[in-house]
């Protein structure tokens, strides 16, 4: 008997509307996990096809630990080709989704084809139904919510955006919680599915439950000693959004597209407003303690606050005072189903190009024309990377392999830097998440003025993240607790006798796996960059804090290193020997 | 690297717990795209391999002087002789490293085999070899050097609570060894004595921020300099214009400049997300006294009889394995109370009970953790404190042993 999978895998052919039921061995899960790891064993042997070609995979897996005891590891992890940036594709997701799929009795599933008119794919334990969504087409996720009334069911949707193609469009689970980079929903969408609804009856095994009793209490031992998480400004009581103030303190809020790092209206636009104007409650995935996710009341309605990137984005990032701009902009995105960080940086690079500013109705008109592909809609849902090109000047697209920057400012945190230079999937904070270490000093502080060390670390990290996406844990409580606790965990779930430095071993084969899909698409070291900005120009520095502009010949000195660690070679390819040696295959073509 | 590196075995040895010289120099590596050292020695071919074994960045190797040396090499060989490792009580050890693993020998396998699943592995002594040269810590980092800094001193530490705790436990039960009397006997005479003479520190109430900054920084160099707190544990506040400024998460006491962040009292703003994961008990404190210094240390003895329970009613204790969330009992030690609760603000925290027990004293301890003290206008009244209740602990704890040692 397996404990902590369920030991099946659904594939769905969308073409033919049939499914198929895989029964990996024990060898399989314990080599891929589950999550970003079971991705990225269907995706790869798609790899050299585009996004939306019909024999393109699109996967969603749970992991070992999801609907088990184990805090915070309900998450569910997407994977596929990305539309925005042709590179591995991935996004992590909260709410009941995952924990629903595997009580239905399945760690993940695998869907193919495309189906020749929408609809939504229910599965109710072993039942799998397709339901014709053609009177759901072009409608938004919350009004799919309210129409379909999952209950006790999981329901994860995709809006009018990814139905007209921006290629930043995203999953909308259980209304409150978004996979939001990469575009994936986009990919579902162009299988022509609308929603999953998903609900099972069965439970989750656990080999020792003794064992994982004791490895939670570690763990939640360790989350209450974290301010970042549990403190009194922390997540649970302000979310994401308590990161605002401290990213004004330190001098690194993208400003003006990122041709500031300072945005003086800040202290007025912080997490704290916004519990003293929304009023807001805690909520959270299924499985966590935590509870970030806030939803607030506006005018006696129930309002999804924005996470920190939101905040940020919609307001500093493009120029705007309005915290009613921003929560009506994170609803309308929600409700389209687009990737707040990628539409928010796409009007920042279109506001630098154009030279005009933005009024809260203009920036909340252009949302809606991009989501429902209207006028200059079209261009914007491109992506910045694309529209910039497209306006012909590619050096305000702050992305990095097509997908936009978050909001942090690598001039003010060079693990962060390279960190966004060499993520996988382009522009991403979450692959490396060297905030921790920089800015939220855990385990200890690392100087984030300085490269020294950071290519190892990074490269740890990201071996680290990847297991935290395998195990479908949350990444913030590793800002408290390690895969030393989650190892006990694992094992106390599977069964299987693994260490903290076992599961790194797994992560970074399933990392590099990453890397040689990339590679097989064409991607390469001069990829592996920074928009020349953070070079050249100074950010905003004050208070004693100087943000000059990043060392050009230090960053390529750190990025060498890391390929030498990471077994690259010098221009950021895979190499074979270091490929077998993971268990991977890989031909320099 | 090589200035991180030479940084923090400097800190071991400032520490007291590394020597400039002989065995107990410490080892500190690093690894980046090399492998560097702070210095030449012997170890590094067995340390080297470690390195390969595992994804880390930073190793630290230790061989403490005493007392910890006697005192670590103890309850290692007792944990080898009972096939477990040593589980210390103490609320760091609890929180952050659970449980101190150990191997019989110097070997790059053997220390893999526990570092891949462990912040850190002791390596016994080898007492049958008159060549040996005591017994080792070795702990790793992924981020910095500094992760195999705090755990060797916490290790340290946790050993040294263990010992003076199970012994004084020994002795009440009736049930200490000949071995247990040597070390005590040995170890006893060679602790540092207490520090009486308070510090010149800076005179409240201050009048500029830039005072705070100064006297916050001061308090908290001084509390490491009095040997009151161990690696970069503790913490320090100041309530100056309705502003806390308190000393971040995981920051050296020793060094907190550009370390405090300033927590205003009304929540108008979250730039205090990265301050000590006590701010919650320092706030509460703040607000139900009418003081505006408040200093945290974990002076060893306060710990150690904070500890110390009547082994018949410990028994008999329906909470006996839980005393540091659940302790019953009102407690005192030297007529400062102590509190149950754990690090930060979990519904079992300390955040729940220390700001009660610090209303009605200007000193409390929390349970196998350290000790808070208060100070109305600056940090000396804080200090002082904070040294006498050490200082009485320490001879309370000696007069205990004393007293059960040669009973009337």
């Amino acid at each position: 008997m397996i404990f902590g999978w369920t030991g099946r895998i659904l594939h769905i052919d969308m073409t033919t509307q049939k499914i198929e039921v895989e029964t990996p061995d024990l060898e399989a899960y314990t080599r891929y996990i589950g999550g970003k790891g079971m991705g990225g064993r269907y995706l790869r042997p798609m790899a050299h096809l585009p996004w939306d070609h019909p024999d393109m995979v699109v996967s969603i897996f749970s992991g070992p630990l999801c609907g088990t005891i184990s805090p915070t590891s309900g998450r569910a992890h997407l994977v596929s080709k990305s539309p925005l940036t042709g590179l591995t594709g991935d996004s992590s997701v909260g709410g009941k989704f995952a924990t629903r799929l595997k009580q239905a009795g399945w760690d993940g599933m695998v869907i193919k084809g495309r189906c020749s008119h929408p609809v939504g794919i229910e599965i109710r334990d072993s039942r799998i139904e397709f339901r014709d969504a053609t009177d759901l087409w072009g409608m938004d996720t919350g009004e799919v919510h309210r129409r379909l009334s999952p209950g006790r069911a999981s329901l994860a949707a995709v809006g009018p955006a990814a139905e007209n193609g921006v290629k930043y469009g995203s999953m909308v689970v259980d209304r409150h919680f978004v996979a939001g980079r990469s575009g994936l929903g986009t990919c579902l969408a162009n299988k022509n599915i609308k929603y999953l609804r998903v609900d099972g009856t069965g439970r989750c095994t656990v080999k020792t439950p003794e064992k994982l009793k004791r490895a939670r209490e570690n763990i939640l031992r360790l989350t209450a000693a974290s301010p970042v998480l549990m403190g009194r400004f922390g997540f649970t009581c302000l979310g994401t959004g308590a990161v605002f103030d401290l990213m004004d303190n330190r001098r690194m809020m993208p400003t003006d597209n990122f041709r500031r790092t300072r945005f003086e209206p800040a202290s007025q636009l912080n997490a704290a407003g916004y519990a003293k104007q929304y009023a807001p409650k805690k909520h959270g995935c299924l499985g966590c303690h935590i509870l970030c996710k806030k939803i607030g009341q506006q005018n006696g309605r129930a309002v999804t606050l924005p996470e920190f990137e939101t905040m940020s984005h919609f307001t500093a990032l493009i120029g705007c005072m309005d915290t009613d701009l921003v929560i009506k902009a994170n609803e309308i995105c929600n409700r389209y189903g687009m990737d707040t960080i990628s539409a928010a940086s796409t009007l920042a690079c279109r506001r630098e190009i154009l030279g005009m500013d933005y009024t809260s109705k203009a920036v909340l008109s252009l949302l809606e024309d991009i989501a429902l592909q209207r006028g200059e809609g079209k261009d914007l849902g491109l992506g910045a990377a694309a529209y910039a090109r497209k306006m012909g000047r590619p050096e305000t697209a702050m992305a990095v392999k097509g997908m936009e920057l978050p909001a942090y400012d690598p001039r003010g945190a060079y693990g962060m830097a390279l960190g966004y230079a060499l993520s996988t999937r382009g522009g991403c904070h979450l692959r490396a998440y060297p905030i921790s270490h920089e800015i939220f000093r855990k385990p200890v502080a690392t100087d984030r003025f300085s490269f020294s060390g950071k290519a190892r670390i990074i490269k740890i990290a990201e071996d680290l993240n990847t297991m935290v996406d395998c195990l479908t844990a949350c990444k913030f409580i590793f800002f408290a607790a390690g895969l030393e606790e989650y190892a006990q965990a694992f094992e106390a779930v599977t069964g299987i006798e693994t260490s903290a430095q076992d599961l790194l071993k797994k992560g970074e084969a399933i990392y590099y796996n990453e890397r040689i899909i990339n590679a097989l698409n064409g991607f390469d070291a001069s990829d592996d960059d920074l928009p020349a900005r953070f070079f050249t120009e100074p950010g905003s520095g004050g208070h004693k804090i100087m943000i000059p502009p990043i060392n050009r010949e230090e960053f390529l000195s750190a990025r060498k290193k890391y390929y030498t660690i990471r077994g690259l070679d010098s221009n950021g390819l895979p190499l074979e020997e270091k490929a077998k040696a993971l268990g991977l295959v890989w031909k320099k073509p | 690297m090589e200035k991180t590196l030479k940084k923090f075995a400097g800190k071991l040895i400032k520490a007291k717990l590394g020597s400039r010289s002989g065995p107990g120099r410490p080892l500190m590596g690093g690894l980046d795209d090399k492998i560097v050292w702070n210095r030449k020695a012997e170890e590094t071919k067995i340390l080297e391999p470690v390195f390969q074994g595992l994804h880390i960045n930073s190793l630290a190797f230790l061989r403490p002087g005493e007392p910890y040396q006697s005192l670590i090499s103890f309850l290692a060989e007792k944990a080898l002789k009972t096939g477990r490792a040593i589980t210390p009580k103490d609320c760091e050890t609890r929180t952050f490293l659970h449980e101190l693993p150990v191997i019989d020998e110097l070997s790059p396998d053997k220390i893999i085999g526990i570092l891949k699943n462990r912040k850190t592995v002791i390596v016994a002594s080898n007492n049958r070899d008159p060549g040996d040269l005591g017994p080792a810590v070795i702990a790793h980092g992924a981020v910095s050097p500094e992760q195999g800094f705090v755990t060797i001193s916490s290790v340290c530490f946790a050993c040294f609570i263990k010992f003076f705790t199970d012994y004084l436990e020994a002795l009440q039960k009736g049930t200490a060894t000949d071995e247990e009397h040597a070390l005590f006997d040995m170890a006893a005479p060679g602790l540092t004595p207490g520090r009486k003479k308070m510090p010149g520190l800076m005179k409240g109430p201050f009048q500029t921020e830039e005072e705070v900054y100064s006297a916050v920084a001061e308090a908290g160099l001084k509390t490491v300099e009095y040997g009151l707190v161990d690696s970069y544990f503790g913490n320090v506040s100041y309530l100056w214009n309705h502003t806390l400024y308190i000393s971040q998460t995981g920051s050296s006491l020793d060094e907190l400049s550009g370390c405090i962040d300033p927590v205003p009292l009304d929540g108008s703003t979250s730039a205090g997300i990265t301050a000590s994961s006590e701010l919650s008990a320092h706030m509460e404190t703040i607000l139900k006294t009418d003081c505006r210094a408040i200093l945290h240390g974990h002076p060893k003895f306060s710990v150690i009889l904070s500890m110390d329970c009547d082994p018949i009613e410990k028994e008999a204790c329906r909470f006996s394995d839980q005393c540091h969330i659940k302790c019953p009992k009102n407690r005192w030690v030297c007529g400062i109370p102590i509190v149950p609760g754990e690090v930060g603000t979990g519904p079992l925290g300390l955040c729940n009970t220390l700001p009660r027990a610090l209303e009605g004293s200007s000193s409390a301890i929390v349970y196998g953790h350290g000790l808070f003290t208060l100070g109305r206008n600056d940090f000396s009244q804080a200090f002082a404190d904070l040294l006498k209740v050490e200082n009485a602990c320490k001879r309370l704890y000696f007069e205990k042993v004393g007293r059960l040692r040669n009973p009337l």
